[in-house]
Formats: structure tokens, sequence, C-alpha cells
């Protein structure tokens, strides 16, 4: 896993992007329970502070919550995930919108590439 | 941080390092000028800094190798003799390995000299880097010496390790495996100071750094803080405040 991250940005936000990515699509389950701090430590290979400063950034977000003796599990709130997953979404097309105009594209061609894009692919 | 105000009860826990109004002078070179810095448990710190910037002469005087300074220095409310020799494992920037040594010698005197020393933690890691414990040291590359005397060091459970450059005659690849190997067997309760040029490879386990730069401290914080402020790498940051 090492060097996974990029170092010109805080790395617990990169962690933070990790999870969320992996809540909304899915791969961690709702309500599952989380590995400890040191655990996903050693996985991500960083800092175990890092991770703590990651999950509690998670925990304001409410997409984890800690429970005081078990440890710390996955969101149950299916709606909040299905809004934080939107969410994602919306900037990914942002993204897209913003660099296909910096490429001179208009709107109408934009949407057409990606329809035929889209076409090509679904073949 | 170094300015932080700190509104500790008087019973507090003291400091696992302070340091106040260090100097070091060496005959017609200041080695460390009025260096101020207090470090808490629970953190890996990264000392940065160019060459002859004060970072051996700052980890030196820490382990009690140099005792002609002027200042304060205590690791865990205590000035620095026998009782904090205890509480620090130290890997030293030279190896002090005599040439007929295995590393069963070396395990057999850390056993004596170390009441927290793992003689099973110790042959675990060294197999785990392809280490032979009935090698002679004379026989050793560069970089099998480092990984050796990083696994004597970590295999101590001690409340303040002190690395001296502990990678830098390692191979890409097994810098990797080391730094995961500070990782797993680093305890959250205690506290790496580690110095290093490989910024790039060893910043992701830092989560402060400290700029040193001709025995003063120009930069101390939290490393994600930093990042974010300065929008780059740590790397990044390193080479541009000490551009030659």
């Amino acid at each position: 896993m090492a060097n996974q991250f990029q170092s010109n940005t805080p790395i617990y936000l990169q962690l933070v992007n990790n999870f969320k990515h992996r809540i909304v699509s899915g791969e961690l389950t709702v309500g599952s329970k989380l590995e400890s701090v040191r655990d996903l430590a050693l996985y991500f290979e960083v800092n175990p502070n890092t991770m703590q400063r990651a999950l509690a950034e998670l925990e304001r977000d409410e997409l984890v919550f800690a429970e005081r003796t078990t440890g710390r599990f996955i969101t149950k709130d299916k709606e909040l995930i299905s809004k934080m997953r939107e969410s994602v979404a919306q900037e990914i097309i942002d993204q897209f919108i913003l660099q296909m105009s910096s490429l001179g594209f208009s709107n109408q061609e934009a949407i057409n590439l990606f329809i035929k894009k889209i076409e090509e692919r679904s073949v | 941080m170094n300015t932080q105000i700190t509104n500790k009860l008087p019973d507090a826990k003291p400091n696992l390092l302070n340091v106040s109004n260090l100097n070091k002078m060496y005959p017609k070179k200041l080695a460390l000028s009025g260096l101020n810095l207090t470090l808490e448990p629970g953190h890996i710190v990264g000392l940065l800094g160019p060459n002859g910037s004060g970072k051996t002469t700052l980890m030196k005087i820490l382990t009690g190798v140099i005792k002609d300074y002027s200042g304060t220095v205590t690791i865990n409310g205590m000035p620095i003799g026998p009782e904090t020799k205890t509480l620090v494992s130290y890997l030293p920037d030279n190896p002090y390995f005599s040439p007929w040594m295995t590393p069963l010698h070396m395990i057999s005197m850390f056993k004596d000299f170390y009441a927290d020393f793992s003689e099973d933690k110790c042959l675990d890691m060294l197999h785990k880097l392809g280490l032979n414990e009935k090698q002679r040291i004379n026989t050793m590359s560069k970089g099998m010496i480092e990984k050796f005397q990083l696994c004597l060091v970590m295999s101590r459970k001690a409340m303040f390790y002190i690395l001296d450059e502990p990678i830098g005659g390692v191979d890409p690849a097994a810098r990797d495996f080391i730094l995961d190997t500070i990782l797993s067997n680093y305890d959250p309760d205690s506290t790496i100071l580690m110095s290093t040029h490989l910024i790039s490879d060893v910043e992701r386990i830092f989560d402060t750094v400290i700029f040193l730069k001709e025995g003063e401290i120009v930069l101390q914080g939290d490393i994600d803080n930093i990042r974010a402020a300065e929008d780059k790498s740590i790397d990044q940051l390193f080479r541009e405040v000490f551009k030659c």
C-alpha cells in the first residue's frame, strides 16, 4: 500500500476520501465494524495519529460512529450514505464539466461526446 | 507549537522531552543555538535539516553522548543520566559493533543491558529482514548492518526512540519494509524522533516535523497542517527552505 498517497495534500484528508468512496460504493457495508486504529494505520502504512484524525473527521460527518467499548462502525443511516453518494457524483461531474470547458468544448459538444462514449462502452 | 500556551495543572505529567535554551559550541562552530523544544508522548517526529544543521548533535545530547553543552534538557522530567538512558532507545549515526561480532553477541549484550529488550522480537525481525543471527558483522553490507541496528533498537520497549538516519544505506524495497517494521512495532504511547534525508520516502509515517537550520528550529508542527497550509509535500517544502 506504500506511496499510494500524494504527499502534497494532507494524508488524513486522502484517507477520509478513501473511506467515503468505499462507504458510498458499498465496499464497506452499512453498520459493519471497522478495524482498530492501529490495524488500519498499519494497513494503510500511515502514522496512527493520522488515521485517528481521519476517523475523527468521518465521525464528525457521521459516516462513522463510535461505541464506547466495542469500537467504530460504519453508519447505519442509508439515507445519509445515498446523499453522500450523490454529492461524490456531483463532484465528479463538476470536474468533467470544468475540464471539458477548459479544453474549449461547448456544453452540447461535451454532452454529445459523453453519450457517444457511453454507447461505445455498452456495446 | 513552540509558542503554544500551556495551561497544564502543576501536577500534570511532565513532557516527554523538554529542551530549553540549548547551546552547543564546537571549536570554531556553533552547532546548536538557543534551541527550545518540547515533545509529548505518542508521536513520530521527523527531524529534518541539511548536513551540518545540528541533527546528530541534538540527538547525541539527548542520549548523553555529548555532555558539554549549556541549557536545560530533561526527558520525562529528569536530567540526562542513567535514569533517562533506560527510557531511550538510540540508533546512532555510526554503528558501534566490533567486527568479530555476530548479531547473537549483540543480542546477548542487549539482554544484559536493557530490561526492556525482547530477544524473541529481535530474532523475529531479523529473520523477516532476511538476516542471519550467526553471520559476522564484518561480512555484512552497509544496508544489512543498518537493518540489524534497527532490529536491536526497535526490540526494546522504550518510551523514547531516537533514530539517527536509520535507513540511509537501505535499498528502496527494504526501506518500505523497515518503515512498516517501525510502524508495527511502535507503541502509541512512545515517541520516535527520527532524522532523515530521504524525506519523500519517510514522510508518510511522521505526524510532526521539525526543520533544523544552522542549529535553530525554523519550523515545527503537525505534518498535515503544514501540507494544508503550504499546499506542498514536506519534501518540496524542505527543498525550498534549504535551497542552496
